[in-house]
C-alpha cells in the first residue's frame, strides 16, 4: 500500500511538473483493494483493470521502472510507451489493462476465463472496474455470460462512491451492488474496503471458491479515493469534510493501527519500508528520465504484427508457450 | 463437386475445427439452431457445445470474451449475425482487438475472426440489410476481407485464421446459395491480394463481395456489344492491394467502382482516391462510382432493387464510361 501511495504522490508531482501528460487517475485511497485481492493471485492467474490501474500493476509485478517510464511515455516503458497512464499491460504478469473504456475490460476478463476453463487450468482471472461501470451494458451482459458458463471470474468492483462526478444514487436505481451480481446467480459479498485484511481474507475466499470450480464470484469492495477523479478534476461534486470524515479511515493507517497494536510492527519497521518505497520511486523516476523516447521512425509498428513483433502471448507469461503453466 | 457458398464456408468451418483443438465457433444461434443462416449446421452435433458455442443475446460481451479467449491462447471465431447488429460490439472491435497490439507495444495480439452477414437484396429492411463493411476497413489494426467466390468461401476462414491480428470476414448473405463447382482438395487462400477476375482492355470494374456476381454477369453482357470489361475482385477491404486495380487501370484507362455500400464517405471513394493518386494520367475519362442510393434500405422490392446497383446498372455506367470517355477516338 505504502508503495502505491508514494508512487502516485510522485506520479501527480511528475505530472504538475509535466513530465507527465495525458490523463492521470491516482488510487490514492483505494490502496487496500488492489494490494488485499492480488496477494490472494498466484503468477499464472491473469488481471484486467481500468484507467486507475497503476496500484494494481505495482502489486502484480510490473517493475515500477517499467509504470514510471510508460507515464513518461518512454520506449522502455511497460507498453512501449504507446499506452501511457491509462494502458499498462504486461505480458509476463498476465496483466491485461489498462483498459479506458468503463466496462471494456469485463467482455476480455471473460474471454482469458473462457480460455482457461477450455484448456483445464486451474487459473483465476481477477476484473476490476468501478461502480460506474455497473450501469455499462457490458456489466449486464458479463455477469450473465460469466455465470451461464460458469467461468472462473472473480469481479471486483471498486465502490469509491463517484463515477467522475456522479454519486452512485443519481444513476443507479438500485445502489446495492451485490444484490445486482446476486441477480445473476454470481455469489457477492460487500467488503469494507478500506481495510486490507477484510479485503484479503473476502478475496482469498473467493479465489479459492473461483478457483476451484466454483465458478465466477463478485465482490463489492467499498471504498474512497481521496484526491479528484483526474487532475483536470476540479472536484465540485463532494464535500470537503466528506473527503476528510474517509481520510479517517485511510487504509495505510488502518493497517498500521492493527499492526501496532498486534505488537507486530514498529516505527523503525515503518521507517524501513518509508525507505524501501522512497528508494523504489527514485529508481523509476531516474530510469524514466534517462529512459530513451522511441523513434518515430517505428511510429507505424504494432499496427499490424510483423515478424518482429508476432508471438504468442502467452510465450511469455507464466502458462509458457503451450498455454499450459510452467 | 457441386457445392454452395454456404457449404464452402460450413466445409471451411469443419475444417478448422478438425485441423486446431484450439479453434471454437461462437456467436447468436450457432449451435442448436445450426446457425441463422444455416452456415454452421450440423457441426454442433459433430463438435459439441463446447466447441460450437450458443450465446445469448449479447454482441459485446461475446465479442470482447473472443477478445480475451484470443488473449488466452485459443483461436476463437466469433460469429455475428449481420453486420447491422456488429455496431453494439463495436467498441470491443475497435477499441480493443484493433488497438490492443499497439498499445501494449507488440505485447498482445488478438488472433480473432469474427464472421458476419452484410448486404442487402432479400427485403430485410433498413436494420438487416447495410454494407457497413468499408467503416471496419477503416480502422487500423484490423483485417478485412470479403469472399465472394465458392474458392475464397473455402478458403479465407483458414487463412484468416492463420493470422496473428483481427480479422473481419464479410459474406454477403445474398451468395449464401450461390452453386458452382469446387474441387474437392481446395484449400487456404492468399488475403493479401485482389483478383482480376476477367481480363478486358476496355474499362476495369472494381468490386467485391455481393456485388462480384452482378459485375461478372454485366460485363458478360458488356462483351456482347464488344465492350471489354476487365473485373477485379477486391477479396480485401483492408489492407486495400491498390497495386492490382490500379495496375489495371494503367491498362484499361477507364475506372468504374461498384460498392453495395453508400457513396459519401465510403468504400468507393477510397478507392476511387486511391486509382486517381495511383493511374491520374492514365485515366482517358473520371473515375465513376456505382453505390447504393443514400437511403435507409427499403422493404419493398422494387424500392430494394431500385437502391442497390444491379446488373443493367453497371451495364449502363459502364457504356456511358466507354463511350463518354472524353480521351476515346
Ligand atoms: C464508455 C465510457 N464512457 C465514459 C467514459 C468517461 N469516463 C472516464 S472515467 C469515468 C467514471 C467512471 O467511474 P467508475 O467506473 O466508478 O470508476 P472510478 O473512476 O471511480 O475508478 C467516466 C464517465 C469512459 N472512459 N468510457
Amino acid at each position: 500500500m505504502l508503495r502505491i501511495r508514494r508512487f502516485e504522490e510522485a506520479c501527480a508531482q511528475l505530472y504538475t511538473q509535466t513530465k507527465i501528460r495525458g490523463f492521470l487517475h491516482l488510487y490514492i485511497g483505494e490502496e487496500a483493494v488492489a494490494v488485499g485481492v492480488l496477494e490472494g493471485l498466484l503468477p499464472e492467474d491473469a488481471v484486467v483493470a481500468t484507467y486507475r490501474e497503476h496500484g494494481h500493476a505495482l502489486i502484480r509485478g510490473v517493475p515500477a521502472t517499467a509504470i514510471m517510464a510508460e507515464m513518461y511515455g518512454k520506449a522502455t516503458g511497460c507498453s512501449g510507451g504507446r499506452g501511457g497512464s491509462m494502458h499498462l499491460f504486461h505480458a509476463p504478469t498476465r496483466f491485461y489493462g489498462g483498459n479506458a473504456i468503463v466496462a471494456g475490460g469485463l467482455p476480455i476478463a471473460v474471454g482469458l476465463a473462457l480460455a482457461d476453463a477450455m484448456q483445464g487450468r486451474s487459473v483465476v482471472t481477477a476484473c476490476f472496474f468501478g461502480e460506474g461501470a455497473v450501469a455499462e451494458g457490458e456489466f449486464h451482459e458479463c455477469m450473465n455470460l460469466a455465470a451461464l458458463w460458469h467461468l472462473p471470474v472473480l469481479f471486483c468492483c471498486e465502490n469509491n462512491l463517484y463515477a467522475m462526478g456522479t454519486a452512485l444514487a443519481r444513476s443507479e436505481s438500485e445502489t446495492n451492488l451485490a444484490v445486482k451480481a446476486a441477480a445473476y446467480e454470481v455469489p457477492a459479498w460487500t467488503v469494507d474496503g478500506m481495510d486490507v485484511l477484510a479485503v484479503e481474507e473476502a478475496a482469498r475466499r473467493a479465489i479459492d471458491a473461483v478457483r476451484n470450480g466454483g465458478g465466477p464470484h463478485f465482490l463489492e469492495l467499498r471504498t474512497y479515493r481521496f484526491r479528484a477523479h483526474s487532475m483536470f478534476d476540479p472536484e465540485r461534486y463532494r464535500a470537503k469534510d466528506e473527503v476528510e470524515e474517509w481520510r479517517h479511515r485511510d487504509p495505510l493507517e488502518v493497517l498500521w493501527a492493527v499492526l501496532e497494536s498486534e505488537g507486530i510492527a514498529d516505527e523503525a519497521e515503518r521507517d524501513r519500508a518509508e525507505e524501501a518505497a522512497a528508494a523504489e520511486v527514485a529508481e523509476a523516476v531516474a530510469f524514466a528520465e534517462a529512459a530513451p523516447w522511441e523513434p518515430v521512425e517505428t511510429l507505424e509498428r504494432f499496427v499490424y504484427s510483423d515478424e518482429s513483433s508476432v508471438h504468442d502471448v502467452l510465450a511469455s507469461s507464466p502458462l509458457g508457450p503451450g498455454g499450459r503453466r510452467r | 463437386m457441386t457445392v454452395t457458398y454456404r457449404e464452402a464456408l460450413r466445409d471451411a468451418l469443419r475444417d478448422a475445427l478438425v485441423r486446431d483443438p484450439r479453434v471454437f465457433l461462437m456467436g447468436e444461434d450457432v449451435g442448436r439452431y445450426g446457425g441463422c443462416f444455416a452456415v454452421s449446421m450440423g457441426l454442433y452435433e459433430e463438435f459439441g457445445p463446447e466447441r460450437v458455442r450458443d450465446t445469448p443475446l449479447s454482441e459485446s460481451a461475446f465479442v470482447g470474451a473472443g477478445i480475451g479467449a484470443a488473449l488466452g491462447g485459443l483461436r476463437p471465431i466469433v460469429e455475428v449475425m449481420t453486420v447491422n447488429f456488429s455496431l453494439l460490439a463495436l467498441d470491443q472491435i475497435l477499441n480493443n482487438a484493433a488497438t490492443l497490439l499497439h498499445m501494449s507495444g507488440g505485447q498482445l495480439n488478438v488472433p480473432l475472426v469474427i464472421r458476419m452477414t452484410t448486404g442487402g437484396g432479400r427485403q430485410l429492411a433498413a436494420q438487416h440489410s447495410h454494407s457497413l463493411e468499408g467503416w471496419y476497413a477503416h480502422i487500423p489494426g484490423l483485417r478485412a476481407v470479403a469472399p465472394a467466390t465458392l474458392e475464397d468461401a473455402r478458403g479465407m476462414l483458414w487463412t484468416a485464421l492463420e493470422d496473428p491480428d483481427p480479422v473481419l470476414l464479410f459474406e454477403h448473405g445474398g451468395l449464401y446459395n450461390l452453386e458452382g463447382e469446387l474441387a474437392p482438395d481446395a484449400g487456404p487462400v492468399d488475403i493479401d491480394r485482389a483478383a482480376v477476375r476477367r481480363a478486358g482492355t476496355d474499362l476495369t470494374v472494381i468490386t467485391y463481395g455481393g456485388m462480384l456476381p452482378k459485375v461478372m454477369a454485366a460485363a458478360e453482357q458488356l462483351a456482347g456489344e464488344r465492350i471489354s470489361a476487365e473485373v477485379v475482385d477486391l477479396r480485401t477491404l483492408r489492407p486495400l492491394d491498390d497495386a492490382t486495380f490500379v495496375g489495371s487501370v494503367t491498362r484499361t484507362h477507364r475506372a468504374l467502382v461498384v460498392d453495395e455500400g453508400w457513396r459519401s464517405v465510403g468504400m468507393s471513394a477510397e478507392i476511387a482516391a486511391r486509382v486517381t493518386e495511383g493511374a491520374f494520367y492514365d485515366l482517358d475519362a473520371p473515375v465513376e462510382r456505382l453505390c447504393t442510393t443514400e437511403v435507409p434500405l427499403p422493404h419493398p422490392k422494387h424500392l430494394e432493387d431500385a437502391a442497390i446497383p444491379q446488373v443493367d446498372d453497371v451495364v449502363a455506367a459502364a457504356r456511358a464510361l466507354v463511350q463518354g470517355g472524353p480521351g476515346d477516338g
